[in-house]
């Protein structure tokens, strides 16, 4: 298969590059949910389950879009819960355990600083289905970043042991930041084609919003490291084949099953 | 006999008018600003346009149910609903009498979005001296409030 880089993608390609969003935002979704019933305090435990609930609702509208790209007849439910480990194209940073409170924290403004960049360019899509998801989307963005800054700001300013936790998993989750910005053809076709931002683009922009939170959060961006996961192509970490197999069960064990 | 024309979508809409938003009862979802338009032309059945308020609101789902059987009850069961994702909901478009309603029940309406910055009233004692508490609450659409004037919690519907 060869792109044509001026004309329109094929449709694989802007089924595979739905996908991929969708999948980041769902298994993100999916690990914010694990804190229900194990957050630090109520307000907390309802503020990761919120962001959570708008994760899952975007990934919906992706998921829908995506069975329509791909003609085969696949539901939302039969794309989120019948595809195996390999078959998942979003971020490895995604799928990272939860860790404590602070960790989930970390990878929460990384990603959510990700989308943000991310929808306030797909806005402009030329593809008219995905540029009003993303314009959806950006709204409820907004106020997650503002959230999960929020806290980093708090934690990483806060006490030293608070300080000493964030910032060890940020030195921790750091090296998948790389993926985010990272092209391959699938987002080179697309870019081309003005349906998605040019990623490198982006990175700036991601740059000095995080740089923002770190700086008032007291707190030291990492040294940018080799690029070694590619979860939007199927490859991934260890950890996502046990998320996945949690949150398929029902689904798997009981084909078919409605509310 | 019914038949497409000005009067028809009139009477669809006063049937809109009485379905009510599962997680707010007192409001009616066209108090609540998510039908967008009922267009009813011709020879064509009566389309519906209705637009999701947050995207993961459990509620969508229920709502649509609930606008698809109260239609078929007044005898537009061939109405064609359909989602509407641009332009994306605000809360500006919560009518007078919804934002009426609201605070009448204890949850401090939106303030448009255009002066967000002047502050949150409590519902209970009109005071503007509030505070957030987290701009999570039990719903999707609501923020947690406190009030330091009365020192009562109370819930505000955010601006999106």
């Amino acid at each position: 298969m060869s792109a044509s880089v001026s004309g329109e993608p094929d449709t694989v390609r802007r089924c595979n590059y739905v996908l991929r969003l969708a999948d980041t935002s769902l298994v993100l979704a999916q690990r914010l949910g694990e804190w229900v019933g194990h957050a630090p305090a109520l307000e907390e435990e309802l503020g990761l389950a919120n962001v959570a609930l708008d994760l899952l609702g975007q990934a919906r509208l992706l998921f829908a879009y995506a069975g329509e790209l791909e003609a085969r007849g696949r539901s939302e439910d039969d794309l989120a819960f019948s595809r195996d480990q390999g078959d998942f194209l979003n971020l490895a940073l995604a799928e990272q355990p939860n860790g404590d409170f602070g960790a989930t924290i970390v990878r929460q403004v990384l990603l959510d600083g990700f989308q943000l960049v991310l929808y306030e360019s797909l806005e402009h899509s030329r593809d008219a289905r995905l540029a009003a998801i993303a314009a959806k989307s950006l709204k409820e963005t907004r106020y997650h970043f503002r959230y999960s800054g929020g806290w980093l700001i708090r934690l990483g300013d806060g006490t030293p042991e608070s300080h000493r936790r964030v910032q060890a998993a940020l030195d921790d989750l750091w090296r998948f930041t790389g993926e985010l910005f990272a092209a391959d053809e699938i987002d080179a076709a697309m870019a081309a084609a003005r349906i998605a931002p040019v990623l490198g683009d982006l990175h700036p922009g991601w740059v000095a919003r995080i740089d923002e939170v770190l700086s008032e959060a007291t707190l030291t961006r990492p040294a940018d490291v080799a690029y070694r996961w590619h979860g939007k192509r199927g490859e991934h970490s260890e950890h996502l084949g046990y998320l996945l197999a949690e949150m398929q069960f029902l689904y798997r064990a009981y084909p078919g099953a409605r509310w | 006999m019914r038949s497409a024309s000005a009067e028809g979508e009139s009477e669809i809409w006063r049937v809109l008018a009485r379905v009510s938003d599962p997680e707010l009862p007192i409001l009616s979802i066209v108090e609540l600003g998510i039908v967008r338009y009922v267009h009813w032309r011709d020879t064509e059945p009566p389309h519906v346009g209705i637009t999701p308020t947050y995207s993961g609101c459990p509620a969508t789902d229920v709502i649509r149910a609930a606008v698809r059987a109260s239609l078929a009850c007044a005898g537009y069961g061939d109405a064609i609903i359909e989602e509407v994702l641009a332009p994306p909901w605000t809360s500006d478009w919560l009518t007078a009498e919804g934002r009426r309603k609201l605070a009448d029940s204890g949850i401090a309406p939106p303030v448009r979005s255009a002066q967000a910055h002047g502050g949150v009233a409590c519902p209970r004692c009109a005071s503007r001296a509030t505070q957030l508490v987290s701009e999570f609450g039990s719903t999707p659409c609501k923020a947690h409030y406190r009030c330091t004037a009365c020192l009562e919690p109370f819930e505000h519907f955010k601006c999106l």
